[in-house]
């Protein structure tokens, strides 16, 4: 396909051949699905036909296909890049930014409330945005530093959700109590889980942790008496500010004691910096365990599982660590979530949301804080974008994921220091603090 | 017992749609060692492209059922493996020797694209389609209790039989079996010895998409109504099933196949039909704790 560009000229016939035959393999692919549809009449099903639209997917492929060969690819000479050879010029560029750009995002997110043009739908997205990036680096404790592939990382999300919702309106427990003990319960759930499936490799342990994240789906859906099934629970109670609530009428409200007129957007804000310090948290402590032992040690197994185990770490106890550890954080994300949506039900846990949260993070670059937060703006920011095109924006959402890892698979940001360095000139090795 | 019998058939005929879709993962598994996600969507656009083949053929006045099928079966295969080639060459081939985790994240991604494709084009309702392969015999009579065994399920169950005898002669004797086998086992090595790998890949995954179109246009005809998100419980099944058998063994995906749908079928029958899908999951679970290798699976010994 490519041999019009080998040499880094242009060869008119061999680009047009190649064009020709992407507009055939169109034309099998898109005649059918594309080019005819089924349609509910009330006679039945019938098929109506849409020749306009396949003949224009063959025609952009074929016109497309035609222009990457004739202004991109005949213009630059190819050379085959190792690929597993992390730096280009970009990531490097994007690592030297790093240094100046999370203290400058960390002001920025605090500040966020204050700016004029923060109106209610901008809060509600920056929630939306760090409840994912808080998610995206809990689930980088898993991924990122020991990597261990879970794709059932919203069980866990789940888990905290639920003991959140329960415990409030069964025991009429506040929300601020209940938050440590989501993350207990969650954290207990990665131990159970963990368990039993962490001694298997990779993919194996990823279909595994998928099927556990649809077995708890499955139960939330149908255990009736006990999780309110397919109805979910509602009426979960707001968060208060040391006890002021954030009601309109009333003594003791939020408004009420600071002297301030009521705004509905009060209540937002204090969310938004919930889920900012909580996730500011999540950071914080990830970024200091790494530096611990017990950091190293999921460093290590992520490098050589079999030199780590003979070197006497057991990698048991390790990996269940990261995985309760990262289920933790899970569990927070999800009490917050029940609570900032005062309603959950299975709906809101299933596969797609464990896709995104590992798609936030190996986009990102596996292992990088910032990336995380630079792939959350993009992929949730995208999709906010979209929603004009509400039913074409998981298509473009899908899109996007590929593109992406087709372009950088090692993801956006995808130099990591290393936290340990050992350093020629003879002095005490370097430790990197907060490594990005 | 007469119970327990027509249960077995229903398990054997789910199973081998499970087998057939099972191929497809095992094959991709073995030779490059990834969890191909999109697969259990490629079964479903299968299914799509199945229902819209028949209609177009009913509504141009095709009224003889046995060529209008095999018309569908045949129409369909070849435009699913289409779909499973390109997914391949967009998403898999350019990361090909790339970071272990970015296909798999492709793959998740080509899987979202597939289905939201089918649902923009096709709509996101139920598509159903009247029997069309009706009637059967008597398998066995008893005075309270019938157990039948239906021309469909035999269809499925010689199609099976027939594509699985057809696919491992393919695999043990031609060239291209040859190659593919090859490769699993060694691709820098084959491809020193001149055997074209990345066609070789290429054509696994035209293969499995074959064989998962099949499965699908049975599944269509067995049960009647598809929608844009089948693919996503039934690839799964399909993966446990492989991974039941032994990932990179064909018979292995078979018997796991056979397994995990008799096990949704007497779940179904004699506990919970809600929990149907819990116990296929739990025993993905279960085997890959107590028989990481599965049932017909080669011991892997790691080397360092």
């Amino acid at each position: 396909m490519s041999n019009t560009e080998a040499n880094g000229h242009f060869d008119m016939k061999a680009a047009l051949k190649d064009a020709a035959i992407s507009a055939l393999l169109t034309f099998v692919l898109a005649s059918l699905i594309l080019g005819l549809q089924i349609v509910d009449r009330n006679t039945g099903l019938v098929l109506v036909p849409r020749i306009w639209l396949a003949a224009a997917a063959i025609a952009l492929v074929f016109f497309g296909r035609l222009a990457l060969h004739m202004f991109w690819w005949s213009k630059r000479m190819r050379v085959d890049k190792p690929p597993l050879l992390p730096t280009t010029k970009l990531t490097a560029g994007l690592a030297k930014i790093t240094r100046i750009a999370a203290p400058l995002l960390f002001v920025f997110a605090i500040a966020l409330p204050f700016f004029p043009f923060s109106d209610r739908y901008i809060m509600d997205l920056a929630i939306l945005i760090m409840t994912y990036v808080m998610l995206g680096w809990g689930l980088n404790v898993v991924v990122g530093f020991a990597g261990l592939l879970d794709l059932g990382y919203v069980a866990f999300y789940a888990v905290g959700a639920y003991s959140f919702a329960l415990l409030a309106t069964n025991l009429g427990l506040s929300f601020w109590v209940c938050l440590p003990l989501a993350g207990l319960f969650a954290a207990t759930w990665g131990i159970i889980l963990g368990f039993p499936v962490l001694r298997l490799r990779g993919d194996y342990l990823a279909i595994v942790t998928l099927a556990f994240g649809e077995i708890i789906r499955v139960v939330l859906l149908n255990w009736y008496t006990f999780t309110g099934g397919p109805d979910g629970i509602s009426n979960i109670p707001r968060p208060t500010f040391f006890g002021l609530e954030f009601k309109r009428f009333g003594e003791g409200t939020f408004a009420d004691f600071f002297g301030l007129e009521y705004s509905s957007l009060h209540r937002i804000i204090f969310l938004y910096y919930i889920i900012v310090v909580l996730a500011m948290f999540t950071s914080f402590v990830t970024l200091r365990l790494r530096n611990l032992p017990i950091g190293r040690a999921w460093e290590a197994l992520r490098e050589d599982e079999v030199a780590c185990s003979s070197l006497g770490i057991n990698t048991t106890n390790t990996k269940l660590t990261a995985f309760a550890i990262g289920a933790m954080f899970g569990g927070f994300a999800g009490s917050f979530f029940a609570t900032r949506q005062g309603f959950i039900s299975p709906e809101s846990f299933t596969f797609i949301e464990s896709a995104i949260i590992l798609a936030i993070v190996v986009l990102g670059g596996m292992g990088s804080q910032i990336g995380v937060v630079i792939a959350s703006v993009a992929l949730i920011g995208g999709f906010e974008v979209f929603r004009e095109f509400e039913q074409y924006r998981m298509l473009i959402f899908g899109l996007a994921m590929v593109l992406i890892m087709v372009w950088k698979p090692r993801g956006l940001i995808s130099t990591r220091n290393p936290s340990l360095l050992l350093n020629p000139s003879g002095r005490s090795p370097a430790r990197q603090e907060g490594a990005a | 017992m007469e119970y327990f019998l027509q249960q077995l058939i229903n398990g054997v005929a789910l199973g081998s749609i499970y087998g057939l879709i099972a191929i497809g993962y095992t094959m991709v598994y073995g030779i490059i060692g990834m969890i191909n996600f999109a697969h259990g969507d490629i079964f479903m656009v299968g299914t799509f492209v199945a229902l819209i083949v028949f209609m177009g053929l009913m509504t141009i006045g095709l009224a003889w059922v046995p060529l209008a099928l095999l018309i569908v079966l045949i129409v369909s295969m070849f435009v699913t493996a289409a779909y499973g080639w390109t997914v391949e060459r967009l998403a898999y081939r350019p990361l090909r020797g790339s970071f272990r985790l970015a296909p798999l994240i492709t793959a998740i991604g080509m899987s979202i694209v597939l289905q939201n494709y089918v649902q923009v084009t096709q709509g996101a309702r139920n598509r159903p389609l009247q029997p069309v392969i009706t009637g059967g015999f008597k398998f066995f009579e008893d005075s309270n209790f019938v157990v039948n065994l239906s021309n469909m399920q035999i269809l499925i169950i010689v199609t099976t039989v027939v594509l699985m005898i057809a696919f491992s002669l393919l695999i043990a004797k031609t060239s291209l079996g040859r190659a593919q086998r090859a490769c699993e086992q060694d691709r820098k090595m084959a491809s020193l010895l001149g055997i074209n790998v990345d066609r070789t890949i290429s054509l696994t995954f035209v293969m499995g998409a074959a064989l998962a179109s099949v499965a699908g246009f049975m599944y269509l005809l067995y049960y009647g109504v598809i929608d844009f998100y089948i693919g996503f419980v039934v690839g799964i099944k399909a993966f446990t099933a492989a991974v039941l058998g032994g990932i990179g063994s064909l018979p292995g995906a078979m018997l796991g196949g056979l397994i995990i749908g008799l096990i949704e079928t007497f779940w179904s029958a004699y506990f919970t039909i809600e929990y149907k899908d819990v116990a296929a999951f739990s025993m993905l679970a279960l085997v890959l704790i107590f028989l990481p290798s599965g049932l017909l699976g080669r011991t892997e010994v790691e080397k360092v």
